[in-house]
């Protein structure tokens, strides 16, 4: 096995289309995430079990199946019921939905972490619902969990490459076809592992870092 | 605070402080498990005046300020503020259990300031201060500072009013909550042990504070409390609780001078 030089250069423009798609199935699955995963949260504290229940019961299967079968399923089974979506959306969605169940969970430690007082200041003071929600107990449980939700925005990096499996051609994406179609596998396979210890360290050392100023 | 700056400026026009019954808890019953905190318990406030609860832990004191608060419900019996049910209402001749909307509007006379002060850590405390009368008094965000600038000067905070709670000593961070609670313009102030969590240093600017409250307003008073000589000072009457029960009452001077019962008189043994 040689290390050659000129095809790490030959490789670097698909490396850069595929970091691009990488990190745009990143971000957006991260706000997916997020976003959904609050959603989960506050239904399951609905007084009503009609709306707990199914939820409960929707998360806990999507949380237990592998991400890989629900991006075949999404990619492959819906086009059969005319629901056709681009790859690139349908594994954004995937990624999205996967981890939103996942961060329900962190949401759901948050808002339990809050002390009852909070709640009882609340209503000595009248405060609507939807006001103590949104200006006194999810600010404070979501300052709290920013650090374990980075942990999973680490994790979903590290998911992407499977987007691969449904054709989006993300950075695993285009090294295997580069290499495919030149026969050098080494260099970039070697290039994108490098670039995602260049992402993923330094956001973890981030994450460390916003877990001291935030958590008190 | 001068005693030409009422708190409650709408009082003049209130039926309600010419010393005539505001609070009345009528036969409530109120058990955790097994428990009987309150036991067939009646008792009433008269409006404007200072009353403070007395006796052994567990006896029910905080119980009732929480049930006024409607931070609990009662099993049974009806408690009334200002002439309304505060957790039931008629409907049709009929006494139900009140809705969302209607214990929304009993509750906007009471205000309570917590053992654990209970600020809202995410919020200077200006804001903690405008927050409600701005999202549920409707007051406009000038209006609602200017008040609360009035309140922190009272409460000797004026300089602290951009940091956060947590820049605060225990002390300070409950003359917050005194000054939020007093933001609402409430006819009633249940104070639950408001200097038990603090340093003995600390207890006194506290207590100084409700001190000037009690004398220069007509506010309503609901003090639960360990501080005897904080008691004596500010009550008209005292209550002495037993068992989820009164046990006896009357002015400061009586219970505390001369007091009808053994158990009374242990209990104050006790804690002087």
């Amino acid at each position: 096995m040689t290390w050659d030089w000129s095809a790490v250069g030959d490789f670097m423009p698909h490396f850069w289309d595929g970091l691009l798609v990488t990190l745009q199935a990143l971000v957006l699955g991260s706000l997916i995430s997020f976003a959904l995963g609050l959603v989960w949260a506050l239904l399951m504290r609905t007084p009503t079990r009609w709306v707990r229940w199914p939820v409960g019961v929707v998360t806990e299967f999507i949380r237990n199946t592998p991400l890989l079968v629900q991006l075949f399923f999404l990619f492959y089974v819906l086009p059969e019921w005319n629901i056709t979506f681009s790859a690139m959306t349908t594994g954004v969605v995937a990624i999205g939905l996967h981890y939103s169940t996942y961060t329900m969970q962190v949401y759901r430690a948050g808002i339990e972490g809050v002390p009852a007082g909070q709640w009882e200041a609340a209503t000595a003071l009248n405060l609507p619902l939807t006001r103590t929600w949104t200006a006194v107990i999810l600010p404070q449980a979501i300052r709290r969990v920013v650090p374990a939700l980075g942990n999973y925005v680490i994790s979903m990096l590290k998911d992407t490459p499977l987007l691969m499996a449904i054709t989006v051609l993300d950075m695993l994406g285009e090294a295997r076809l580069f290499s495919q179609q030149n026969f050098q596998f080494t260099e970039p396979l070697t290039v994108i592992g490098v670039a995602f210890i260049l992402i993923s360290y330094p956001a973890s050392l981030l994450m460390r870092a916003l877990e001291r100023r935030l958590v008190r | 605070m001068s005693a030409d700056t009422p708190l409650t400026e709408d009082s003049a026009a209130n039926p309600a402080v010419d010393g005539s019954e505001l609070i009345r808890f009528d036969k409530v019953t109120k058990r955790f498990g097994d428990n009987t905190v309150l036991d067939d318990l009646d008792f009433s406030v008269a409006s404007g005046k200072h009353v403070t609860l007395i006796g052994p832990s567990g006896s029910g004191k905080t119980t009732i300020l929480r049930l006024l608060m409607t931070l609990l419900k009662p099993d049974e019996g009806t408690i009334k503020v200002g002439g309304d049910y505060l957790t039931h209402e008629e409907k049709n001749g009929k006494l139900v259990p009140a809705g969302e909307k209607h214990i929304r509007e009993v509750r906007k006379n009471i205000g309570m300031v917590f053992q654990q002060f209970n600020l809202f850590p995410n919020m200077k405390v200006l804001r903690n201060i405008t927050e409600a009368p701005v999202t549920v008094l409707g007051m406009s965000k000038d209006a609602a500072e200017e008040r609360a600038r009035e309140l922190l000067d009272m409460v000797g905070l004026a300089e602290h009013i951009d940091k956060y709670p947590s820049q605060l000593s225990g002390g300070q961070q409950q003359r917050v909550a005194i000054a939020r609670a007093l933001a609402m313009r409430p006819q009633v102030l249940l104070l639950d042990e408001v200097t038990s969590a603090l340093d003995p240093e600390l207890v006194v600017g506290v207590l100084d504070v409700l001190r000037d409250i009690a004398r220069s307003t007509d506010i309503t008073m609901l003090c639960v409390t360990h501080e005897m000589s904080f008691a004596r000072d500010i009550s008209d009457q005292v209550l002495m609780f037993d068992s989820g029960r009164v046990l006896e009452s009357g002015p400061p001077e009586k219970i505390f001078g001369d007091p009808e019962h053994d158990r009374t008189r242990e209990f104050l043994g006790a804690v002087l």
